[in-house]
């Protein structure tokens, strides 16, 4: 359908809308009129993402003279493809009503593991050794030796994609990432870096948060965008904790040990250098001592990495003297390593900020903290001198240096933190110094600066005012949209008891006893007779599933479930769990039905959906509080009460709370579909817990459902989906409709004004 | 098809009771010879299997003796076998000795145009019992079956109605297929006597049948270790004890078990097997799920990068890392393995090595079938699953039609008839005769749908063009008909005997023939209009040959017509004029279908 928003034209690729999506739209266009940052906060299964896409793709259609580019950034590359998928839509509705002017560029991009056709590199296990494998065969100096000796292995899809030049483009279109290794494959190209070259002539870039957010990255993907983009976070509810995890750095024992072989090696490396080609030491120096420690131009296959701090951190001014030369920063190194080593040998518990720790390692080992900062930078050059391909060899001394940088670099929103062993465990010494930074703002901040317009949006954003305080930044517009329902097709429920009356919860004197453990058994196996298709349940965490599932092993409780339907586990086996997820699906899809285990702030929790009848119940086990000896935690809070002013208990609810809701929202993908949510623990009822969810389930919580026993929770289901089950009106027939149609819209463009 | 001779050792027995003689029984296609093996013993027999009428065995159970008996007129020759297997071996053998001569004993052998379906000893007497006791069933097989105008398998296609009855009678197989258990049923507790330290593991077929089928490194570790390098009891006697090592969580002390024992190191190890399968599988996961793809991107991955997490912990010292399983990994394996519904009837099957082959090739079929599977189709497929998945459902007007498409899991069961078709078609399909055509329908669930929806307006505006039957020749035939029965009750309120039928007024050897050709004639038509349209060359020979049977009875209705006496020889041609008819329309069918291929395919080599 195609209506008017004052003057934009919009492309939708359906013939109806949801009234919240239109509004949605509608603050959407007025936050990119003013050239504002905006807070969007709207219910999961309302379609978020394509009311974005088409209004931002039908503005800039509008707009041609003055055309705005979109910067979509998904957590997860499988919702990459899902944002691709939508567009793709978009896109064929659009070329059908517009023609061949509304052709755009839209393309995903990650990284060399996934977008490699090289099968010599691409079979390579992690990420770290398919870059070292591209490295090891695009290098510039590693190309130059091969046009002497033809016997040294180069890429022939980067080299072909070389030698195309100017002419290796990807015509108009969207791409998904398997999109853009089909046609690498067909011309030849290499897929990564077309992709890098052509996101700067895309009208529609989707690529992780990480390309934005984290400085390392985003210094050498996303330096070239220009400042007339409008990026757009997606399922943002998370995004502080990702940048506060984008600056924090970590150092073990085995980092340590790591850093020095490397550093051995680097030194030999010198050596050998020394005697053959003293040369490109002494250009090195000189090209120092003019201030290049950034790399310029380099050659495609060169880049990596950039430095771990931000753009405007880092000081235009030349290399500091003492670690010019390529040994004199060697033995740095070697003393900054040794002076870890010594901190990381302690009985106690240490914590310190940022500037008493940079004077204690200048009065210990004599590096200051220019010294310290310009580490990342120095390592990088020295590394490309050294000609070193093989850098998935050289994280340890990486890290390091990241570390040295960040800490030199910030003297606040920074703690570092020393513990010889984890709280949980304390017989295993596993000593571990950490850098965690505490203030989410510091790394969106360049974002917010850089580009005209930032949209943060999710479904759950609640409260939305605490978004822009954590995030230091001032939203032109800031709104959550209500769901309209034709029908009450989201049923949450609070069990507090099981089916003996006892109260049920993960609090930490309630959750090992073995009569939760029962009732909760209890409760899944009742839902698993009760509920068709899918079940989704998800526990607090990795260790206390475990424990559970153990225990209903024990109790034979197990084995009544798959009595009734298969079961499913995620594990921190990534490929596991996604095998695990494939099969749910399937076992879904055929009908006979599976339950998938899963933790809340794991990683399907965090990006995949169980719509219809993927999963037709959720139960969330006990809420999903974090670890809260955790002193990282700790510190955090303390830094969020002193700048901020936000009270501690505060935050752990609104983050629990954040998680839980997220967990439960993933059953719900339009207005068809319908899911129940339990949520499994006695203190969802209080009002200071409860009332941090987001009002859409709050407003489908009846008074009734917020004190159930299992019993109870049994019947409501029953009932529930015997509702479901008969024919409605999807307009939403009389009173307020729920659906508009294309003369609606028109309707409602000429009363103007006043809407819903 | 039939091993000539068959040798195992055996004790002969007069009776359950006697403690036996042993000695050895040799089976040859015509008799069976026991030697004792103390020559002195004066049981010697020697019996030639025309006399055997029947044979029974024990039942199946580790404590029983495995015996044989096969019965005849008077009296029965009891064998007790040193084991299961033996026995089974010597009766399948018998069971198809006895079928050789209880289907008329002559010597000739069936002349078999294909290679017979394997049969089952229990399918095999099925239908030995069934010929006994039906007396008309077993001439019309002597007839033809022997005669070579039918298989055997074709003899019984169009009867497996009769041997499913049978099956539901004896309750011997469920009529559906079932799959896979959805328990873990392998995943038991030992029980122990409560006074020593010894645990008793139980373990049934079915519990080895979900082991293989879910492990396949345990599965190879037997087909490799035994009986060459250990018992089947050690075997599983180390599996369990793999798996104990694995119930106490201690990883240090598995793999401090595993580097003193190879062949338990096998159990703990993680499978090798399992993982190289999950590297091919994760390939084609939808990529809307793929959290492997998130794991390449993620920047904050690199070790030492972002806050430390839980699954930070747990870093276990790399020589530690293949003993590291988890029993949630069982239960994923569990699922996706009875989601697979990979079965192996284990109840056939018999031994357990046979399981574990039958187990090993299933997979192998399977991956070729996915290698030879064509990647762009694949790729396709899911590219239009994950653009159905991202459209909003009701934003729009429904994509796919109000239909649900009919699935056929098993053809056979509604294409009985034509299953030599179904099987022949896959196997011959390059050497088709003229009127072979492949019909592979491209359509899909859309366009189906539509060209259905066309058919029907249309019926409904013109009517039927095409009426199965003329109305004209529906008329004629209901007109005859009535007189038919007016004229025979005419003639039977005529004749001295209310209840008697014309047949009844026949001599009886008229009446015998007469009924004997009517069956024959129907046998041989049924077996002639299944086999159209011909799409093999096997079923074009299948079709002379049945041409060339009904040809020979024609004469001898014509015989019998003309033989009998002058008072009855109006009813007799009442009753053979039909089957003359349908035997007309038969050779008329016959010759247009051949008059036809003769011209359309002159340059075929048929």
């Amino acid at each position: 359908m195609k209506f008017q928003i004052e003057d934009v034209t919009v492309y939708f690729p359906y013939d109806h809308i949801y009234p919240e999506q239109y509004s949605y739209m509608i603050e959407l266009k007025r936050a990119l009129d003013a050239k504002g940052h905006c807070l969007l906060e709207m219910p999961t299964g309302t379609g978020k993402t394509i009311a974005l896409l088409s209004l931002i793709t039908s503005y800039t259609l509008s707009k041609p003279s003055n055309p705005v580019k979109l910067l979509y950034c998904t957590r997860t590359v499988h919702e990459m493809e899902k944002t691709l998928a939508e567009l793709k839509l978009l896109h064929k509705y659009q070329l059908e009503n517009i023609g061949p002017s509304a052709r755009m560029l839209a393309l995903g991009l990650s990284s060399r593991k996934n977008l490699c056709i090289n099968p010599d590199v691409v079979s390579a296990e992690n990420r770290d050794s398919v870059d070292a494998g591209c490295r090891k065969l695009t290098a510039s100096w590693v190309r130059a030796l091969a046009i002497e000796n033809p016997n040294i292995p180069t890429c022939s899809f980067f080299e072909t994609y070389e030698k195309a030049g100017s002419d290796a483009v990807l015509p108009p279109g969207v791409y998904t990432l398997q999109d853009l290794r089909m046609f690498g494959k067909e011309k030849g190209w290499c897929p990564y870096f077309l992709a890098r070259h052509m996101i700067q002539f895309a009208n529609v870039v989707v690529y992780s948060y990480q390309y934005l957010l984290d400085p390392k990255v985003a210094g050498f993907i996303s330096k070239e965008m220009q400042r007339e983009s409008v990026v757009v976070f997606d399922e943002a509810h998370n995004i502080d904790n990702v940048c506060i995890e984008a600056l924090s750095v970590s150092v073990r024992k085995q980092t340590l040990e790591g850093a020095t072989r490397n550093l051995n090696k680097m030194s030999q490396e010198i050596e050998r250098f020394k005697a053959t080609d003293a040369g490109r030491l002494r250009a090195e120096y000189n090209r120092l001592v003019d201030g290049l420690a950034q790399r310029g131009n380099l050659p495609l296959g060169d880049t990596w990495l950039a430095n771990p701090a931000l753009p405007d951190d880092i000081l235009k001014e030349a290399v500091p003297g003492n670690i010019r030369r390529a040994e004199h920063f060697l033995s740095v190194l070697r003393r900054l390593v040794q002076y870890l080593k010594g901190r990381l040998d302690t009985d106690n518990v240490e914590k310190e900020g940022p500037l008493t720790f940079v004077n204690a390692v200048n009065s210990h080992v004599g590096i200051d903290q220019k010294m310290l900062k310009f580490c990342y930078d120095r390592l990088h050059s020295l590394m490309l001198t050294l000609e070193i391909t093989d850098t998935d060899e050289f994280l340890h001394i990486q890290t390091i240096c990241d570390f040295a940088t960040l800490v030199g670099t910030y003297t606040r929103g920074f703690s570092i933190i020393i513990e010889p062993y984890d709280e949980r465990m304390p017989h295993i010494p596993d000593p571990v110094l950490q850098l965690s930074c505490h203030d989410a703002s510091l790394a969106i901040k360049p974002v917010f600066d850089r580009f005209q317009s930032v949209v943060i949006t999710s479904g759950t954003l609640s409260p939305i005012d605490l978004y822009p305080r954590l995030l230091n930044f001032n939203p032109v517009v800031s709104r959550s949209f209500t769901m309209s329902l034709t029908r009450d097709c989201i049923c949450p429920m609070v069990l507090t008891r099981g089916s003996d009356q006892l109260p049920v919860s993960t609090k930490f004197d309630l959750r090992s006893d073995p009569g939760v453990e029962r009732n909760y058994g209890r409760l899944l196996l009742e839902m698993v007779s009760v509920v068709p298709d899918g079940i989704v349940c998800f526990f607090v965490s990795y260790s206390y599933m475990d424990a559970i599932v153990n225990s209903w092993n024990e109790t034979g409780i197990l084995k009544e479930i798959m009595q009734r339907k298969l079961v499913f586990i995620e594990t921190q086996d990534v490929v596991e769990t996604t095998l695990a997820l494939d099969n749910y699906r399937k076992a879904c899809d055929c009908g006979r039905g599976a339950v998938f285990f899963s933790v809340a702030r794991g990683k399907v929790a965090e990006g995949i959906d169980f719509d219809r009848h993927y999963g037709r119940l959720v139960i969330m086990f006990g809420i999903p509080f974090q670890y809260t000896l955790s002193r990282i935690l700790l510190a955090r809070l303390e830094y969020l009460r002193e700048t901020f002013q936000i009270k501690e208990g505060d935050f752990l609810t609104f983050d629990a709370l954040r998680q839980a809701a997220q967990c439960v929202g993933r059953v719900i993908r339009s207005k068809a579909d319908y899911g129940m949510m339990i949520f499994a623990d006695k203190r969802y009822t209080r009002h200071d817990k409860r009332s941090k969810l987001p009002g859409w389930i709050l407003s489908h919580l009846r008074d009734a459902h917020l004190n159930l026993s299992t019993d109870m929770a049994v019947h409501i289901a029953r009932e529930f989906l015997r509702k479901m089950a008969q024919p409605y009106d999807k307009t939403g027939g009389s009173g307020k409709k729920t659906l508009l149609s294309q003369q609606d819209l028109e309707k409602m463009n000429g009363t103007e004004g006043i809407m819903f | 098809m039939m091993e000539t001779q068959v040798v195992k050792r055996a004790k002969y027995k007069s009776s359950v009771k006697d403690p036996g003689v042993r000695g050895t029984l040799k089976m040859t296609r015509e008799r069976f010879v026991f030697m004792p093996n103390d020559p002195s013993s004066s049981i010697r027999l020697n019996v030639e299997f025309r006399l055997i009428k029947g044979h029974k065995s024990s039942k199946e159970g580790s404590n029983r003796p495995a015996l044989l008996n096969l019965t005849q007129d008077q009296g029965n020759y009891i064998f007790e076998f040193e084991n299961f297997s033996d026995r089974e071996l010597c009766r399948d053998f018998v069971a198809k000795a006895i079928t050789f001569y209880g289907e008329g004993g002559s010597e000739k052998a069936v002349p078999l145009p294909h290679k017979d379906e394997q049969l089952s000893s229990a399918e095999m007497e099925r239908r030995i019992k069934l010929l006994q006791e039906d007396s008309e069933l077993q001439k019309l097989h002597k007839q033809f079956v022997i005669r070579g105008v039918l298989s055997e398998t074709e003899f019984w296609a169009t009867r497996k109605k009769l041997l499913d009855v049978n099956n539901t009678s004896s309750s011997r197989k469920a009529k559906q297929r079932v799959g896979l258990k959805s328990d873990m049923i392998f995943n038991v507790k030992p029980s122990s006597d409560g006074q020593s330290n010894k645990v008793t593991f139980n373990l049934t077929p079915e519990m080895i049948h979900q082991i293989f089928a879910e492990k396949p490194a345990v599965r190879q570790a037997y087909l490799n270790f035994v009986p060459n390098k250990m018992t089947e009891k050690d075997f599983w006697t180390k599996y369990w004890r793999a798996q104990y090592l694995h119930s106490t969580r201690n990883i240090v002390a598995a793999a401090a078990e595993a580097a003193e024992d190879e062949e338990l190191a096998v159990f703990l190890r993680q499978d090798a097997i399992l993982a190289s399968e999950i590297k091919h599988k994760i390939r084609k996961v939808d990529p809307t799920l793929d959290m492997e793809a998130d794991e390449g991107d993620d920047y904050t991955h690199i070790p030492g990068h972002g806050l430390a997490t839980e699954s930070g912990k747990d870093e276990l010292e790399a020589q530690y890392e293949p003993f590291k399983r988890s029993f949630l990994q069982d239960i994923n394996r569990h699922a996706a393995v009875v989601l697979e519904g990979r079965t192996v009837d284990f109840e056939t099957e018999g031994d357990t090595r046979s399981v574990a082959q039958a187990l090993a090739t299933c997979k192998r079929v399977e991956l070729a079938k996915e290698a030879s599977s064509d990647g762009n189709l694949v790729h396709q497929e899911r590219l239009d699953r994950i653009t159905r998945m991202a459209e909003i459902e009701d934003l729009q007007a429904p994509r796919d039609p109000p239909v649900a498409p009919l699935s056929i899991k098993d053809p056979r069961d509604y294409f009985d008839s034509q299953q030599q078709v179904v099987g022949m078609g896959m196997g011959m399909g390059d050497e088709l005769g003229g009127g072979g055509r492949q019909f592979k329908s491209r359509m899909n669930t859309s366009e189906t749908y539509a060209s259905l929806r066309g058919f029907i307006s249309e019926i409904r505006t013109l009517g039927l063009t095409d009426p199965v039957v003329r109305p004209e020749v529906a008329v004629k035939v209901l007109n005859g008909l009535t007189q038919t029965i007016s004229s025979s009750k005419y003639q039977r309120g005529f004749g001295k005997n209310p209840h008697e039928s014309i047949l009844d007024t026949l001599p009886t050897v008229t009446k015998d023939e007469l009924l004997l050709h009517w069956t024959s004639i129907q046998e041989l038509l049924k077996h002639f209009w299944s086999s159209y349209p011909i799409t093999t060359s096997y079923l074009y020979t299948k079709v002379s040959r049945l041409k060339d049977a009904m040809s020979q009875i024609y004469p001898k209705l014509q015989e019998i017509k003309e033989s009998v006496q002058s008072d009855s020889r109006h009813q007799v041609s009442l009753l053979v004029q039909p089957m003359l008819q349908a035997l007309d329309a038969a050779f008329a069918h016959y010759d247009a279908v051949d008059q036809r291929k003769r011209s359309t395919a002159n340059g075929y080599n048929v």
